[in-house]
């Protein structure tokens, strides 16, 4: 697609105004005409979702959706409800429930920026996410970047179908931020892999199909060099899981264990010692996740709590000064989520993406203790009727903002790669 | 709106980034104060600014401008920022015009737009009476008699006070202090009987001014707008004018930022580069996430002005307060990351430390447009 000469490629409506500036011939007109052109299939496009969308997303789809009303997928998946079943599997026939990946795995074929029209015109409506998958999310892309012909046919399109389940297995007890030391151990024996060792973090493994695992198929010292990606059936004899209680309460997280488990050979993704590449490539899909977490299942907010006013204002002012720098960094934070979208539409390379896992999963810690601030001893309550639904969902907001600056790699890492790659500083003597 | 300058934008954007750098860099700002020029910036400068089209990027093409959009004033002034060029952009191509285009007649506008196109006209905003951006708090009085109006009152902290033709007043024609009716904004000539104009020495080289007025008779065609409803068009000049100052702000800051984290890469410490420590990593990691965020927010805020008025003014509040917080924790970490030389006067860090203060106080500090931003939300 042409690149508009335009600045509002979505509105259709020209920034500058029948010129165009070049300090070097003064005057040229600008070639509107051009961007019209180009325009107006996007515009007859967005026309086509807005009214297939109006058509088939039941009413109870756009309402705000509750803590067990996703859908997952996977063998054992349940819908809701018949609407949120029938809005799937409408989704699903069209591609869109991965909108910009390939047709012939089951995606939409769409563009970057009617990708973009799809998403903003289910967010005008509030439509849920037909679907919550990790392979969706973060499988999808690393397949279809490093699978192979069949692999993309089998793993992919499954997936889209809602038939598969996905957790990822890449921390180890012994390997968090220094997730280049795991042991988790494949051996190579030919037509099969044999693995051994334990995995960490792995979410919602007691529910899961699948789980795509980092394993050491070099020496264990090998580091980088020595690791592999393996997609394994949860299902195989060997595998066993056990939840871990967290701070919120929850049990979100596994630890999931392999006492000889056979994966055949043909379940490797990549090159075999290549896994590291993989893990990379997908780790960015999930900071990409991490940064939008909480955007689809209503939090909490601290607009929605009730507050003394005097004179047309918060009446604490320490507490208003506090609101204020949090909803101006949250402004800020969907300014610069947009301004990603933007950019890829574009076509523009960028270090934005980067820094989205940093500052969203800070900016939930911020909202997190804003919260308990404003609520004083009324948001401390744990269970009971003591306390409203709303302030016991505050605490356990509180407490789970918690994780998120440390799953899927700490803030610190975060800094860390940061400083390497979009300011190219040089790196620590090791 | 789009978060992405276009092409032209862009274009703009590097056309002004180059010439300013090879006609106006920091040393020439060090030049005009070492040398204390009077006027504060060079006019040579300007009229070449002038005739690439810079003065008139707003003012539309009947009058003689661009008519380019914010879009491209704010690209404009955050080049600016990276050279800390002194000119009357600012207050002329951004204040003096946006104050005709939105409150002037035809006959205001057929007198002064041209002028402010080609560079000819210079303009500066006469607002502040005390030492804190309180635009309500409006005392200089403008009584009526006959058909003129008498000023009386002082002014502080006009920014290129000291030597634009024109200055836009605004005055109290009734009502009582903190009242919004009763504003009223005149354009007075900077050379008119009664007015005394003290030229200050600020931190950041550039020109202000403390202004009396004294008994000074103006005609009525100096009245912008209607008497005593001249308190819209204020808050929508004022919010222009945070907006183009915040994107100046942004290039100052990513200016600093880059000189820095270039030291960085080129100071050795205990033998390896400085750079390679992770307690300064980490604090220029964390501030290029902060500078990303503020870049959208700026963006959002030009684009704002040309395509969405509603949201203008919560926007300008945001830009400014953001660019407010992050100017004064840039500019600090700056100084410190350089140690020893960056609080010397050859590096030139300094200036744009100075620089940012100063535009961390006008057109209102952190602590006037956080309330304010949360007054337009509604708490």
């Amino acid at each position: 697609m042409p690149i508009p000469c335009c600045g509002n490629p979505l509105t259709g409506k020209c920034y500058h105004r029948r010129r165009f500036f070049d300090t070097r011939t003064s005057f040229r007109a600008c070639h509107c005409r051009v961007y019209r052109v180009s325009m107006e299939p996007l515009q007859q496009f967005r026309e086509e979702v807005r009214q297939w969308l109006a058509e088939n997303c039941p009413a109870a789809m756009r309402e705000p959706i509750n803590p067990g009303e996703q859908f997952w997928g996977g063998r054992n998946a349940i819908f809701s409800s018949e609407d949120s079943r029938l809005w799937f599997e409408r989704m699903r026939e069209r591609g869109w429930t991965a909108p910009e990946w390939p047709r012939e795995y089951g995606g939409g074929g769409l563009s970057p920026a009617q990708g973009k029209v799809l998403k903003q015109e289910m967010q005008a409506i509030n439509a849920r996410a037909p679907i919550f998958n990790l392979g969706i999310w973060m499988l999808g892309p690393a397949i279809l970047e490093y699978g192979s012909e069949q692999q993309k046919h089998r793993f992919v399109a499954a997936t889209l179908r809602g038939e598969i389940r996905w957790c990822q297995g890449y921390s180890e007890p012994g390997a968090g931020s220094d997730l280049a030391k795991l042991q988790c151990k494949a051996e190579d024996r030919g037509d099969h892999f044999l693995v051994n060792g334990s995995k960490i973090w792995t979410t919602k493994a007691d529910h899961c199909d699948w789980i795509f695992c980092l394993v050491r198929t070099g020496p264990p010292t090998s580091k980088q060099q020595g690791i592999s990606f393996l997609l394994i059936d949860m299902e195989t004899e060997g595998i066993s899981t056990s939840p871990i209680s967290l701070i919120s309460g929850e049990s979100d997280f596994c630890t999931t264990f392999f006492d000889n488990v056979r994966v055949p050979r043909e379940n490797l993704l990549g090159e075999l010692n290549q896994g590291w590449s993989v893990a990379k490539f997908l780790l960015g899909h999930e900071r990409k996740l991490m940064s939008e977490m909480g955007a689809d299942i209503p939090s909490v907010e601290p607009a929605s709590l009730p507050m003394e006013y005097a004179n047309g204002k918060m009446a604490d002012p320490e507490l208003r000064r506090q609101r204020v720098e949090y909803d101006m960094l949250m402004h800020s934070l969907r300014l610069t989520h947009a301004r990603v979208l933007d950019e890829h539409v574009a076509g523009l390379q960028s270090h934005l993406p980067l820094i989205m896992k940093y500052l969203g999963t800070e900016a939930e810690k911020v909202k997190g203790e804003l919260l308990l601030a404003m609520l004083g001893s009324a948001g401390l309550g744990w269970e009971g009727e003591e306390f409203s639904v709303s302030q016991r969902k505050a605490l356990r907001q509180w407490a789970m903002s918690k994780t998120l600056t440390i799953a899927g790699g700490t803030s610190e890492i975060q800094l860390n790669i940061i400083a390497k790659r979009a300011l190219q500083l040089p790196q620590q003597p090791t | 709106m789009s978060l992405v300058r276009n092409e032209e934008q862009r274009r703009l954007q590097e056309t002004a980034e180059d010439f300013l750098r090879r006609n106006a860099p920091v040393s020439a700002l060090r030049k005009l104060r070492d040398e204390g020029d009077s006027l504060g910036y060079s006019r040579k400068l300007w009229q070449e600014m002038a005739e690439l089209g810079w003065a008139g990027i707003i003012v539309p093409q009947q009058y003689g401008g661009l008519e380019f959009g914010f879009a491209g004033m704010g690209a404009l002034l955050q080049a600016s920022g990276h050279t800390l060029t002194a000119s009357p952009l600012l207050a002329t191509a951004v204040i003096g015009a946006s104050t005709i285009l939105l409150g002037g007649d035809e006959a205001q506008k057929d007198t002064w737009l041209p002028g402010i196109a080609s560079g000819q006209t210079t303009l500066a905003l006469a607002l502040e009476e005390t030492h804190h951006h309180d635009p309500l708090g409006v005392e200089l009085s403008a009584a009526a008699q006959g058909d003129s109006y008498v000023l009386q009152g002082r002014k502080l902290f006009v920014a290129d006070g000291h030597s634009a033709e024109q200055l836009i007043v605004a005055a109290r024609s009734s009502g009582a202090k903190h009242g919004e009716d009763g504003i009223s904004l005149f354009l007075v000539a900077g050379d008119a009987l009664g007015v005394l104009r003290k030229r200050t020495i600020m931190a950041d080289s550039r020109n202000a001014a403390n202004i009396e007025f004294d008994r000074v008779r103006v005609p009525p065609d100096a009245l912008l707008g209607a008497a005593g409803q001249g308190w819209p068009l204020l808050e929508a000049v004022l919010d222009r004018a945070r907006i183009a100052l915040a994107a100046e702000m942004l290039g100052n800051c990513w200016e600093c930022f880059n000189r820095t984290v270039e030291y960085l890469k080129q100071r050795e410490q205990f033998g390896v580069k400085i750079g390679s420590f992770q307690a300064l990593q980490h604090r220029a990691a964390n501030l290029y996430t902060e500078l990303e965020m503020a870049t959208s927010v700026v963006l959002q805020a030009c684009a704002s002005v040309d395509d969405d008025p509603q949201q203008v003014a919560l926007l300008a509040s945001l830009a400014k307060a953001k660019l407010n917080e992050l100017s004064k924790q840039v500019t600090n970490e700056a100084v410190q990351m350089h140690g020893g030389i960056g609080v010397t006067d050859e590096l030139e860090i300094g200036f744009f430390l100075k620089r940012a203060r100063v535009a961390m106080q006008l057109f209102g500090d952190s602590r006037y447009h956080r309330d304010r931003y949360a007054a337009l939300s509604g708490y």
